[in-house]
């Protein structure tokens, strides 16, 4: 450990005069290949927003590619219908995705199945991509009998174990730390498990961002922190955020890669992700990636954005649509043509209107579980409120039968 | 048995359940290379190697914070707040992400961990490191909070903890830390989370005690005894969940009933000790049930004598009970 002299550098001597003085936990010296932070700041682009070739081909198999574009149409069409299903009050609240597809799908798709995702409020669709069923995702958003979170949290809060997708809170950021310590176990425990941890922009400023990307780079944890910048914290927008010049350049002082990556572009958000993804497997710790997109709708169904923001910033990121862009490239190379597109519409459309229609019939959940999985036996307290539960609800079964009927 | 100290049984229960559970994990501020800053963790870096116990940046939020990551990914993470006095920056991801994972993703996670800590006053320790906070997580569903009074119930109720499914606060009363030396049971020794102790039969009153007050409430019945009433002392030793029948059954039998805790009064566990015995037991009751608590002030430090409930105060709680 450095330690100031008098010799030292003014510079050099202030730095070390913030550590503390007691030796703490070794940290790993972080990789070797930190970018300078303004150079790094440029975005990594893979496809211009008409859809050709600008950057780098990541060398996807056709069927890849069409896989990412039928999953960025499906939820799409997901996102359109739940949001509509809020409106006409049969979901109470939905937070909306739209434009952030290929964010999400691109990180997503580059992820293994033994890998592990820590979601923030937009990311559904990694959900779906590791095999969350339509039906689950609704019966989530309804509050229904078969929701994966038996009806115990608020819209847009999934939960999918087998996929190792992980229940979410809404509050903002905690779960940055999460994926870094179930990245530090993996590493603990010898498995070769990488885990995606995602954030908005406005958990950035969280003091578990700081926690979070502290301690992956204290510990090399393999992890690739995500934030799908989308430039709106709710009403705030980044420059209210923060005074950073991007908020990739942030990982520099923890000691850790980053890159900035154009969000609407699936190909280089899967690019990006996949680097710092192998990245983490071989054992050389976090990257942190930026992922510049945009939050074309409200933050909410509760939200206005016309009351903060001008909708002529919202028209420009219309013309860098990330899903149309994607369908050009298969366009383009004749993977893709206006018979498959309507199939595929029809088909996710059906699916979408069938799963509605199955979860919407089904029951809330059970009274019982007002009470369960608070711990993973009742104690003999909540027993106590369970039969009082249980009493009430006899009572007022009993009132409505026994009342005199005019 | 070997004769321990409270502190040496908090290391041993570690050091037995880290052999027995190669997925149990020790991390905190100065956990490591120091063993501690009162030494509970000594050794144990030494034997286990730097995966299993290690120091942390200083971070309460991110100590927490990975400590809830490692657990959902499947080890038994026991992170150390250093005193918690300190543990705010954690609350939120206690109380929000640690005691609802299991509920709010319906079961599919759990988080299993343990999270130590040295509370209470009585060493000279100022605002910031003699708060007694039991009672902010025993008001959040979804955590066990447990509390020993001697070294022989510090090693069981910890092992219990660790071995529990779910996350458990684990507040050690730094007070008795060496003052108090007991015969431990070496080995395996686990005490049931949710089962108090009669720790003094008696049949005129009632005392209820945990942590660093059990003592001071064992000093207050022998000056009752000299008085001619007769004390029962019973330490619930988790206060989440209750050993409800244990208290109740003591004083159905005594018919008085003091609740003797050094938090803050108002709002404090003994309030809830005291709402649970009016609510099950009043037609029992010959007199009111009396609080002795700290004062609704912050910590003081010169004169924290004063702040802490001490045989003297408990003595008076004891006699008001009778003076109804």
């Amino acid at each position: 450990m450095t330690r100031p002299t008098r010799s030292a550098k003014k510079g050099a001597a202030a730095r070390t005069a913030r550590k503390p003085a007691a030796p703490r936990a070794r940290p790993v010296p972080p990789a070797a290949s930190v970018p300078p932070p303004h150079g790094a700041a440029a975005l990594l682009t893979v496809l211009s927003p008409e859809g050709e070739l600008v950057g780098k081909d990541p060398g996807l198999p056709p069927e890849r590619l069409v896989f990412l574009y039928e999953q960025m149409v499906q939820v799409r069409e997901f996102d359109r219908r739940m949001l509509v299903l809020q409106r006409q009050g049969r979901i109470g609240f939905y937070g909306p995705i739209l434009g952030q597809e290929a964010a999400t799908i691109g990180s997503a798709a580059a992820m293994g199945p033994g890998d592990w995702v820590f979601p923030a409020l937009r990311e559904a669709a990694a959900a779906i991509l590791r095999g969350l069923s339509l039906d689950a995702a609704i019966a989530q958003l309804m509050g229904k009998a078969s929701d994966r979170c038996k009806g115990r949290q608020m819209p847009c809060h999934y939960t999918h174990k087998e996929a190792h997708y992980v229940s979410m809170s809404s509050v903002i950021g905690t779960q940055i730390s999460h994926a870094v310590g179930a990245a530090m176990a993996a590493r603990i425990r010898g498995d070769d498990t990488v885990v995606l941890g995602y954030m908005g922009d406005g958990a950035t400023s969280a003091n578990d961002f700081h926690a979070g990307m502290n301690f992956a780079a204290v510990y090399r944890a393999p992890v690739v922190l995500f934030c799908q910048n989308n430039q709106w914290a709710i009403s705030v927008p980044l420059r209210q955020q923060s005074a950073s010049e991007t908020i990739a350049i942030k990982a520099s002082a923890y000691g850790m890669p980053y890159a900035r990556v154009d969000g609407n572009d699936v190909l280089a958000v899967y690019a990006a992700t996949r680097a710092a993804v192998e990245r983490a497997r071989r054992g050389d710790g976090p990257t942190f990636l930026e992922a510049l997109t945009y939050r074309r709708l409200g933050h909410s169904s509760s939200d206005d954005p016309t009351r903060y923001r001008d909708e002529a910033e919202v028209r420009v990121w219309e013309k860098r649509d990330p899903v149309e862009r994607l369908r050009r490239f298969l366009r383009a190379r004749g993977l893709w043509n206006d018979r498959r597109e309507q199939e595929l519409q029809e088909r996710i459309a059906n699916e979408v209107n069938a799963a509605i229609a199955r979860v919407e019939a089904e029951p809330d959940p059970d009274p019982d579980t007002l009470v369960t999985d608070v711990h993973a036996e009742l104690t003999p307290q909540l027993r106590e409120q369970l039969a009082d539960l249980r009493a009430n609800l006899d009572a007022a079964r009993g009132g409505r039968e026994g009342a005199f009927p005019l | 048995m070997t004769v321990m100290t409270l502190i040496q049984a908090v290391n041993d229960a570690l050091k037995h359940e880290m052999r027995r559970d190669d997925r149990v994990v020790v991390f905190g501020e100065d956990v490591g290379v120091k063993g501690g800053v009162f030494l509970a963790t000594e050794g144990l870096q030494a034997e286990f190697g730097k995966d299993r116990c290690f120091d942390t940046p200083l971070s309460e939020c991110g100590i927490i914070g990975t400590a809830v990551g490692m657990a959902l990914y499947g080890l038994r993470p026991i992170p150390e707040i250093q005193f918690l006095d300190f543990i705010y920056p954690a609350f939120d991801q206690i109380v929000s992400e640690a005691a609802k994972m299991r509920y709010r993703s319906g079961g599919e996670y759990t988080c299993p961990m343990v999270i130590r800590s040295p509370y209470g006053g009585g060493i000279k320790g100022g605002h910031y490191h003699s708060q007694s906070a039991e009672a902010y997580f025993c008001h959040t569903p979804g955590l066990k909070v447990v509390i020993p009074s001697t070294p022989a119930d510090a090693k069981g109720l910890l092992i219990a903890s660790i071995r529990d499914e779910d996350p458990v606060m684990f507040l050690e009363p730094k007070r008795i830390y060496r003052t108090l030396k007991q015969e431990v049971p070496e080995g395996e020794h686990v005490v049931p989370i949710g089962k108090g102790r009669i720790v003094r039969e008696g049949k005129d009153a009632t005392v209820i005690a945990y942590g660093a007050m059990v003592g001071i409430c064992e000093q207050a019945a022998e000056l009752a005894a000299k008085e001619g009433r007769s004390v029962e002392i019973v330490d619930p030793r988790t206060l989440v969940p209750l050993d409800e029948p244990l208290i109740l059954d003591s004083v159905r039998k005594t018919g008085r009933c003091v609740v003797v805790y050094e938090a803050p009064r108002t709002c404090g566990y003994g309030a809830e000790l005291a709402a649970i015995v009016a609510e099950k037991a009043i037609e029992y009751l010959e007199g009111p049930i009396v609080r002795v608590a700290g004062f609704d002030t912050p910590f003081p430090y010169t004169l924290d004598n004063l702040y802490m409930p001490d045989a003297r105060r408990v003595l008076r709680g004891i006699q008001k009970t009778f003076q109804w």
